[in-house]
């Protein structure tokens, strides 16, 4: 190496300290912030023993908390991998008036409280709200029941695919498509075939994250769910009520580390994924 | 195939972008159009493949009017500038796609797919990459593939936009020679997109110059 690269190398490097303030901080930071937390909830679940922990988790009204929040991923996650898809498609690839609103609302569920959002609902579909008679009228419950939950999860949990599509797609351009045209595919055809292999990433990003969010929402599930034991209790509210019941402490926290492992499995899937196509995903993100 | 183009006319707003067209381009002929950027030509090609919508006028395909037809339909062979290869696909598959999209009644079957590939692959002289992704070919390959993929469809006609833009100087040179080899083996009625008045004319049997949305000159080689 000439004297003159090193030179140009050193001005491109930080002092040796600086860096190890930097690393040092970082570490830090997530070591009290984010390993200590979880190193708590797990020992505080295990606290009594294996068993209490299988026992914790065995009772019917955390089984059913469970149950709930499956159910409500399993319906808010395709739903808004949907509505994702279709709201990134429109933004990036076609221009039309209103375009710049639609992306500020697919923001909206972002920059809103979620306990504001559970509220809009109460608004909506509540005894008193503006379509209050009506549902009551023909039997339909929405507030205090599983419609609601699903409702306020959809609601918050919608950006995530779009936001993760719309600046994938947008780079991407239409290129890609109007080839696939020209060769003779159908739209249907083109889109399963060219589109979304070229989005398929992203996408899977988008829905880990949006899965994330939807099992371990708690403020817009809070307002709407009415907290019935057993009924409409999610695993974030059950964790909630087994906190507040001081006979209960160490089951909160048990409940709490199947959340927790929830995210453990999302991270682990999503680098196991990156690990096991990743010059596939080069060769989509290079060129 | 020979091409007629009829009072093609497409305006954005009060901007016109093709102005009143009128083109004959007999079968097997090898046709530039020439001009500077905005001039209307690449709009032409666009048109004329069906990518782009077009207020009045008609393109004929011999007897087919092809103003009525899809982009589908139209079966017409077009190279983007910047190729538009499929990222995710190898060269075999990127080469195939048209044949892989047809309807169950027309497809050929799987084995005669691949033949047909790497009969094409090894038109474009390219033989021995059919498993490489376009990422990691070279600006000329990726152009050879990109037109691979286009006769793969037997067009009636094939349409290059800016075929040498995005290719240096070199590579563009043995480019140019090798395609006019390629069209005169194959004689497909072709139409290239340029804005490099030397390389039109040394490709093309004729050179039709745009500007402003109309037809400024023809010139024949």
């Amino acid at each position: 190496m000439t004297t003159a690269m090193r030179r140009q190398r050193n001005a491109l490097v930080e002092p040796a300290l600086v860096r190890w303030l930097l690393i040092g901080a970082t570490l830090l930071l997530l070591g009290v912030f984010l390993l200590l937390p979880l190193i708590v909830v797990f020992t505080q679940a295990l606290k009594a023993g294996i068993g209490g922990y299988l026992a914790a988790l065995g009772d019917s009204d955390t089984l059913a908390s469970i149950r709930l929040t499956l159910l409500t991923a399993a319906i808010a996650v395709p739903l808004n991998t949907l509505f994702g898809v279709a709201a990134a498609w429109a933004i990036a690839k076609f221009e039309f008036r209103g375009k710049s609103l639609l992306t500020t609302l697919i923001d909206l569920p972002f920059s809103v409280s979620p306990v504001i959002a559970g509220l809009v609902f109460v608004l909506l579909f509540g005894q008193r709200g503006w379509f209050g008679d009506w549902l009551s009228a023909h039997d339909i419950r929405i507030i205090f029941a599983v419609p609601g939950i699903v409702l306020a999860t959809l609601f918050v949990t919608f950006p995530f695919v779009a936001r993760e599509l719309i600046p994938l797609m947008q780079a991407q351009g239409t290129e890609e498509e109007q080839a696939a045209l020209t060769l003779g595919a159908s739209g249907w055809r083109m889109f399963w075939h060219v589109t979304v292999p070229n989005i398929r990433w992203g996408l899977l990003y988008g829905v880990l994250l949006c899965n994330a969010r939807a099992m371990g929402e708690f403020g817009a599930v809070s307002v709407l769910s009415g907290h019935i034991r057993g009924l409409t209790n999610t695993m974030p509210l059950q964790v909630e009520i087994l906190y507040n019941d001081p006979g209960q402490y160490s089951a909160a926290f048990a409940v709490a580390s199947l959340l927790a492992l929830l995210g453990f499995v999302t991270l682990a899937l999503k680098n196991f994924l990156e690990w096991r196509h990743g010059d596939e995903l080069a060769a989509v993100r290079g060129s | 195939m020979d091409i007629t183009i009829r009072n093609l006319a497409k305006h954005y707003g009060d901007v016109p972008a093709l102005d009143d067209i009128r083109l004959d381009i007999p079968s097997g002929e090898l046709l530039a159009l020439l001009g500077p950027s905005g001039s209307g030509k690449t709009t032409l090609l666009r048109a004329i493949a069906g990518l782009e919508s077009v207020d009045d006028g008609s393109v004929h395909f011999g007897e087919i009017d092809a103003t009525r037809l899809s982009v589908q339909e139209r079966r017409v062979g077009f190279v983007f500038q910047h190729y538009a290869l499929f990222k995710h696909m190898d060269v075999l598959h990127n080469i195939t796609f048209g044949l892989r999209m047809r309807g169950r009644a027309t497809r050929p079957s799987k084995s005669e797919i691949r033949r047909r590939g790497l009969e094409l692959l090894e038109l474009v002289q390219l033989k021995g990459l059919e498993n490489r992704y376009p990422s990691t070919l070279s600006g000329g390959q990726r152009q050879r593939v990109a037109l691979a993929r286009a006769l793969a469809i037997e067009p009636r006609v094939l349409l290059l936009d800016e075929p040498f833009g995005a290719l240096d100087t070199k590579v563009r040179r043995e480019l140019r020679t090798w395609l006019r080899q390629l069209h005169d083996e194959t004689g497909y009625t072709t139409i290239f997109v340029t804005h490099d008045e030397s390389e039109a004319h040394e490709l093309a049997d004729r050179v039709v110059t745009m500007k402003e949305g109309h037809i400024a000159a023809a010139v024949t080689s």
